[in-house]
């Protein structure tokens, strides 16, 4: 028999490092380690916009510098940041909560994780070349095309972005198929965690959405080396294609970004609750209903192209049905609050301030909806504030939740709760003082993507407060980073099942080792922990 | 044969396959929808230029190379994949003499939206074909070397590539050559 080079194994047992492993649960720490680096690069990008937008007419740095920020801020916490630290999550947590040994493709896996970070690395070699792009993270078209745009900066972005792209494709292949085919005995479809059943509904989206992302990326590689006019209105080519196929898939992209965070959320909530989540069948079918409108929703990007009264209006119509689906869950998750013996832990803190927070970006997102109210506030400060409403007080809250939920499964060691506590409240402080004055700045006209802003107008004191929500915010960031190491180091020991929790995760040791399980028990219902611990008090599915 | 089937296609490989492709068709899908979106500014020169003629023998190559790769996969036979191999060559063949005559006259990716258009979906058609050929060459390799190890699924996963391939093609001859007759 020919010797299979090392590297195809699986690891048994024995560590065989970073760059080697393709085991799900490193690969997934991995992911959530890219995410917390680029998260901190965005958020030094981010604070470096707050600190030029502080004062009117400020120089503290020059217009093209703030171009290049606000445009590799935002692709690196979207598809950098956000994407990588589910993904992550998802890799590590679905194989344990479906009793599987590890994912359908381990090798696969590993693929995925180093095409995204070379994508990531690939942006940001830009800076070295001579200039990141700044043409925004939506890259719109002719702005984009090489005689406006005639630096590097355009073509890493697109090389960086179908590179990163490939590999998020694949790796929801992989958890599709996992989900799929994986599930140990008795853990029908319907009895899976929510959260596997967000990562499938999140895989579907990734599927019909990140092709989309990659065409439009390929017709700008062939505007912009081949000479091409796809994009050209000289030449006969509609900028407008670009805005299609990017929102195409831009739209379905927010939901990517928040329904594994809803996912994780509905398994911090019912925990912490004493109670079994209120209507499962409910969650994960407004998912797929949410997965379907969500490809139907592009265009209430595009209401100040000017595609017409009657697209409007339908763009409209969808957009505000999505909110239907979207609002079931709010109602789903206070059920299961109301009633249960609620433990207020930091992990479910911080699922609670995602609902709250998680609201006041979705009324916004509705009153967006509205032709009339968007092509008012269209490009201002209001979408500014909408959209962190929903990703940072929707998504990055519902992963702190999931940080503090999982820490304790994946090192052993539990995450402290007396700085839990600081890091939520000032994150909850410093967020709502960054982005709650926006409403007003772009109600008031205050355009987003300037350098700068005129003392008459009167965005001065707005402005300071919310860049000084952005230092608190920074320093929230930095306790929960003093907290990640220094409860690696010396956190309580967690033990299998801290939270006296309902998942199979739990029923293994913390760390799980290698092979995940050394056994798997059949599967009778949804909360296969709860019934091995309390025989008597089975749930009935 | 029908019978035999069900054991591979809960194949976690084969689904895998079938979800690539899958999402490989909305990139394919959006690439012809842009082709479509400019067919009019570019009907003039692509009437002119395009020889259908031609073409059609080396499409009917590619077509026939559906029905000897699912030859090869149903008796594992490693001569039907030669023979898919040679017909898949020959169809790159006649698609790169198809450019290379198109850029002789001037028409290029850069010239008119016709090029742009043209060149990047057959061009990316090309390129899928051009992965499909890498990935039956690795078949026959791994086959003549240890033709015990090659599990059932890889015919079937490859197989299943290329018969993608194949129905791609069907549409964008359809809707780039013979278009042009409409």
């Amino acid at each position: 028999m020919t010797a299979i080079p090392l590297w195809v194994r699986r690891p048994t047992g024995e560590r065989v490092g970073w760059l080697r492993t393709v085991d799900h649960k490193e690969i997934g720490v991995l992911y959530i380690g890219m995410g917390v680096a680029f998260f901190a690069i965005g958020g030094i990008e981010a604070l470096l916009l707050r600190a030029q937008l502080a004062t009117p007419e400020a120089n503290l740095v020059d217009p093209e510098t703030f171009n290049q920020a606000f445009t590799v801020h935002g692709v690196t916490m979207i598809l950098l940041a956000v994407v990588p630290l589910l993904v992550g999550f998802a890799n590590y947590l679905v194989p344990l909560m479906i009793g599987a040994p590890d994912v359908a493709f381990p090798r696969l896996n590993a693929l995925s994780f180093w095409l995204s970070l070379v994508g990531g690395i690939l942006v940001y070699f830009s800076f070295l070349a001579g200039g990141a792009p700044d043409t925004g993270w939506f890259s719109y078209a002719p702005l984009s095309e090489r005689a406006f745009a005639p630096g590097t900066g355009v073509d890493y972005y697109v090389l960086g972005l179908a590179v990163n792209g490939a590999g998020t494709i694949i790796g929801a292949i992989n958890l599709a198929v996992t989900i799929l085919l994986m599930r140990c005995p008795g853990m029908a479809i319907s009895r899976v965690p929510l959260f596997v059943w967000m990562t499938l509904v999140t895989s579907v989206l990734i599927l019909g959405a990140y092709p989309a992302l990659t065409a439009a990326l390929v017709m700008l590689f062939v505007d912009r080396q081949l000479g091409g006019h796809f994009f050209d209105p000289v030449s006969g080519g509609q900028a407008v294609l670009w805005q299609h196929l990017f929102w195409f898939f831009g739209h379905p992209e927010v939901y990517i970004m928040v329904l594994p965070a809803m996912g994780m959320i509905s398994e911090v909530i019912p925990v912490f609750s004493r109670k079994p989540i209120f209507g499962y069948g409910f969650i994960a079918g407004s998912s797929v209903a949410i997965a379907f409108l969500s490809f139907g929703v592009w265009a209430h990007h595009m209401f100040a192209v000017g595609l017409g009264d009657t697209e409007n209006a339908i763009f409209s119509a969808t957009s505000m049905l999505i909110a239907i689906p979207t609002g079931v869950k709010i109602f789903n998750w206070i059920a299961t609050m109301i009633g249960g013996r609620l433990r207020m832990s930091t992990a479910m803190l911080f699922a609670v301030g995602f609902i709250a927070m998680f609201v006041i970006g979705g009324l916004s997102g509705v009153s967006l909806a509205v032709v009339p109210i968007d092509l008012a506030v269209t490009d201002s400060y209001y979408v500014v504030a909408h959209l962190h409403y929903v990703l940072f007080g929707g998504t990055m809250l519902g992963i702190f939740a999931g940080a503090y939920y999982w820490f304790p499964k994946m090192t052993g060691r539990l995450l402290s709760e007396g700085l839990g506590r600081w890091h939520f409240w000032t994150t909850f402080a410093g967020f709502n003082l960054t982005f709650l004055p926006q409403h007003w700045l772009g109600a008031e006209g205050m355009p987003r993507r300037v350098f700068t802003y005129a003392t008459s107008t009167g965005w001065g004191p707005l402005n300071l407060l919310s860049t000084i929500g952005a230092g608190i915010l920074a320093v929230a960031m930095v306790i929960f980073l003093v907290n990640l190491v220094r409860s690696l180091r010396s956190g309580e020991i967690a033990g299998d099942d801290p939270w006296d929790a309902f998942t199979l995760e739990w029923s293994t040791t913390s760390p799980p080792p290698p092979e995940n399980f050394s056994s798997i028990p059949a599967v009778t219902g949804r909360r296969p922990l709860w019934d091995r611990k309390h025989p008597e008090r089975r749930d009935v599915r | 044969m029908i019978a035999a089937r069900p054991a591979v296609v809960l194949d976690r490989t084969l689904l895998g396959v079938a979800i690539f492709i899958a999402s490989e068709s909305v990139f394919f899908l959006a690439i012809v929808l842009a082709y479509v979106a400019y067919r009019d500014a570019g009907l003039v020169t692509a009437k002119a230029n395009l020889d259908i003629g031609r073409t059609t023998i080396f499409s009917l190559a590619l077509f026939a190379s559906s029905a000897t790769m699912a030859l090869a996969a149903r008796g594992r036979s490693r001569r039907w994949l030669a023979a898919t191999m040679t017909l898949g060559a020959i169809f790159l063949i006649g698609q790169g003499s198809e450019y290379a005559r198109l850029l002789s006259e001037g028409i290029g990716p850069g010239s008119a939206l016709f090029g742009t258009t043209f060149f990047t979906l057959t061009g990316l058609h090309g390129l899928h074909v051009l992965g499909g050929l890498v990935a039956l060459a690795a078949l026959l390799t791994a086959n003549v070397r240890r033709p015990r190890a090659v599990h059932a699924v890889a015919w079937e996963s490859v197989g299943l590539y290329w018969h993608f391939v194949d129905v791609v093609w069907v549409v964008v001859f359809s809707v780039v050559y013979l278009g042009t007759l409409l």
